[in-house]
């Protein structure tokens, strides 16, 4: 078992009277390549957020390095800047250039000289294939190279963990396999990733594991293999069973 | 001078010739108390704006909460209070009631800035915290989610946004200055107004004057609104961007528009 970086207990968040997570646990160890998937409204964006705080929890803990994130002397932006998140709305800064993008946050988060970040953010935007584009702006974009921007701008921050909620969602069919092939890549690199999907195939074939979330609870978790062949629980069978129709296409 | 029997437009060069220095300081204290007032209002709305965009958060701390909601009853009660008068109004109150408590008279062109700023500010306020909600709530998430503090967030990412975004308020903040600063004639701020209605009085021609006065309040503002439109344009960056070439590639325009792909 590799060591842990997050780990989350008893989590629950509600929205007034509406109990998005109940009572999850959860953890992920370095170098691990997760994915959680489920049924639109089973949670899964929901606990992404609680574990960097964008959404604060109602109940239960989330701890890095075993420390609590909520802990008074925690620092809070630190943190932030070592577990990285891609959005599905992109959320590319719009008033600064796809450079700019991935600069910023080195320079005013983790105070590094212009001269050291431009450099950094070049190495990834080649990464991603977005090199010919540093001195566009989000609006001159299409939405496969604006995502493709923000895994480079949360990967300029060095993180130990990336955080990816529904990357592809919003992209058109066709742009799809272009941000896939990035994130498999990343994979492939050991970085430690935890990624809410509706791509089966990427699942299946690039994750380490595979958790299934229904009703704001963590139902099943083990390999791709046992998921997608042989699920232990009726409800994950059922929503395979729908997703899987047509079958997943390999990545 | 021109007798009874001269026309219209013998007076308007008669005015012109005589009082055009007159014209032109009175244009010219307009364009300072309106200049100096709408960016002294406009800080004043930026800060005022920023507070009350700010989300209240009981984990502050009880004390810091509840310092918080005192000061955004103060400063909503400052909003309201200042665009539920008219300005002649507050012209007079704020000018006679500082020199009846303090014993002082303000000199004119101070007491015309403070009046326009306050003005100003409390319209600004409401257009910047307008301004501020209109960004997408997911570019403050991403800055958060990169590690900035709230204060970077809003400096680095919202507020350019917001600001760009209320621009064209702005600038018709800075135009409805130039002409209602006029108002300031009943504190005898000798601004454009003031100087024609004593020229005007003096040879009993108020139309011949005002003729030119109303002329030169329209330049000034169809100056302002153009450079105001110019420095929009300049704010939105070019429309096309340089793709990044090696030094075997020659640099190559393309035309980036809609966010539609270009290879």
């Amino acid at each position: 078992m590799p060591e842990t970086i997050i780990e989350v207990r008893h989590l629950s968040k509600s929205f007034g009277d509406h109990e998005v997570l109940r009572d999850v646990d959860f953890s992920v160890g370095k170098g691990e390549v997760v994915s959680i998937i489920g049924s639109s409204g089973s949670g899964k964006s929901t606990l992404l957020r609680c574990m960097n705080l964008l959404e604060k929890p109602t109940g239960g803990e989330v701890l890095y390095h075993r420390r609590n994130i909520r802990d008074a002397g925690f620092d809070l932006h630190m943190y932030r800047a070592h577990v990285g998140m891609v959005f599905q709305q992109f959320n590319l800064f719009n008033n600064m250039t796809a450079l700019e993008n991935c600069v910023v946050g080195q320079m005013k988060v983790l105070k590094r000289s212009r001269a050291e970040s431009e450099k950094i953010a070049l190495d990834y935007l080649c990464k991603v294939g977005m090199d010919l584009y540093v001195h566009a702006k989000p609006r001159q974009l299409s939405g496969g190279q604006k995502q493709r921007v923000a895994i480079a701008r949360a990967l300029a921050m060095n993180p130990e963990v990336l955080l990816f909620d529904e990357p592809t969602s919003a992209l058109d069919p066709e742009m799809v396999g272009e941000v896939l092939a990035v994130m498999k890549d990343l994979a492939a690199s050991g970085l430690t990733m935890l990624v809410v999907t509706h791509e089966m195939g990427f699942a299946r074939d690039v994750c380490d594991r595979v958790v299934f979330m229904d009703g704001g609870v963590i139902v099943e978790s083990d390999t791709p293999e046992v998921i997608f062949t042989q699920p232990k629980h009726p409800r994950t069978r059922e929503f395979l069973a729908r997703v899987l129709q047509s079958e997943p296409q390999p990545v | 001078m021109p007798n009874a029997q001269s026309g219209f437009f013998e007076w308007v060069l008669f005015f012109i010739k005589t009082q055009g220095s007159l014209f032109l300081r009175g244009a010219g204290v307009t364009l300072l108390i309106s200049l100096t007032g709408t960016i002294a209002g406009f800080i004043i709305g930026l800060a005022v704006g920023y507070v009350r965009a700010r989300p209240l958060q009981k984990e502050d701390g009880a004390g810091r909460y509840w310092l918080m909601k005192v000061v955004r009853a103060i400063l909503g009660a400052y909003i309201e209070i200042f665009r539920s008068t008219p300005m002649i109004v507050q012209a007079m109150v704020i000018f006679y009631g500082i020199s009846a408590v303090f014993h002082v008279t303000l000199p004119y062109l101070l007491a015309g800035f403070i009046i326009v700023s306050i003005n100003t500010g409390a319209y600004l306020s409401e257009i910047v915290r307008g301004g501020i909600q209109s960004v997408d709530p997911g570019q403050q998430e991403a800055a958060l989610a990169i590690g900035m503090t709230y204060g970077q967030s809003m400096l680095h990412v919202v507020l350019p946004q917001a600001i760009r975004n209320i621009l064209p308020a702005l600038g018709n903040e800075f135009v409805v200055n130039i002409k209602d600063t006029s108002v300031l004639n009943v504190i005898a701020v000798t601004e454009l107004f003031y100087v024609s209605k004593k020229a005007a009085g003096t040879y009993y021609k108020y139309f011949e004057v005002f003729f030119i006065t109303s002329c030169v309040y329209f330049v000034m503002t169809f100056t302002v609104t153009r450079i105001l439109r110019w420095l929009e344009k300049k704010m939105d960056g070019p429309e096309n961007y340089v793709i990044h070439g090696s030094q075997t590639v020659p640099d190559v325009e393309l035309i980036g528009k809609g966010g539609e792909k270009h290879a």
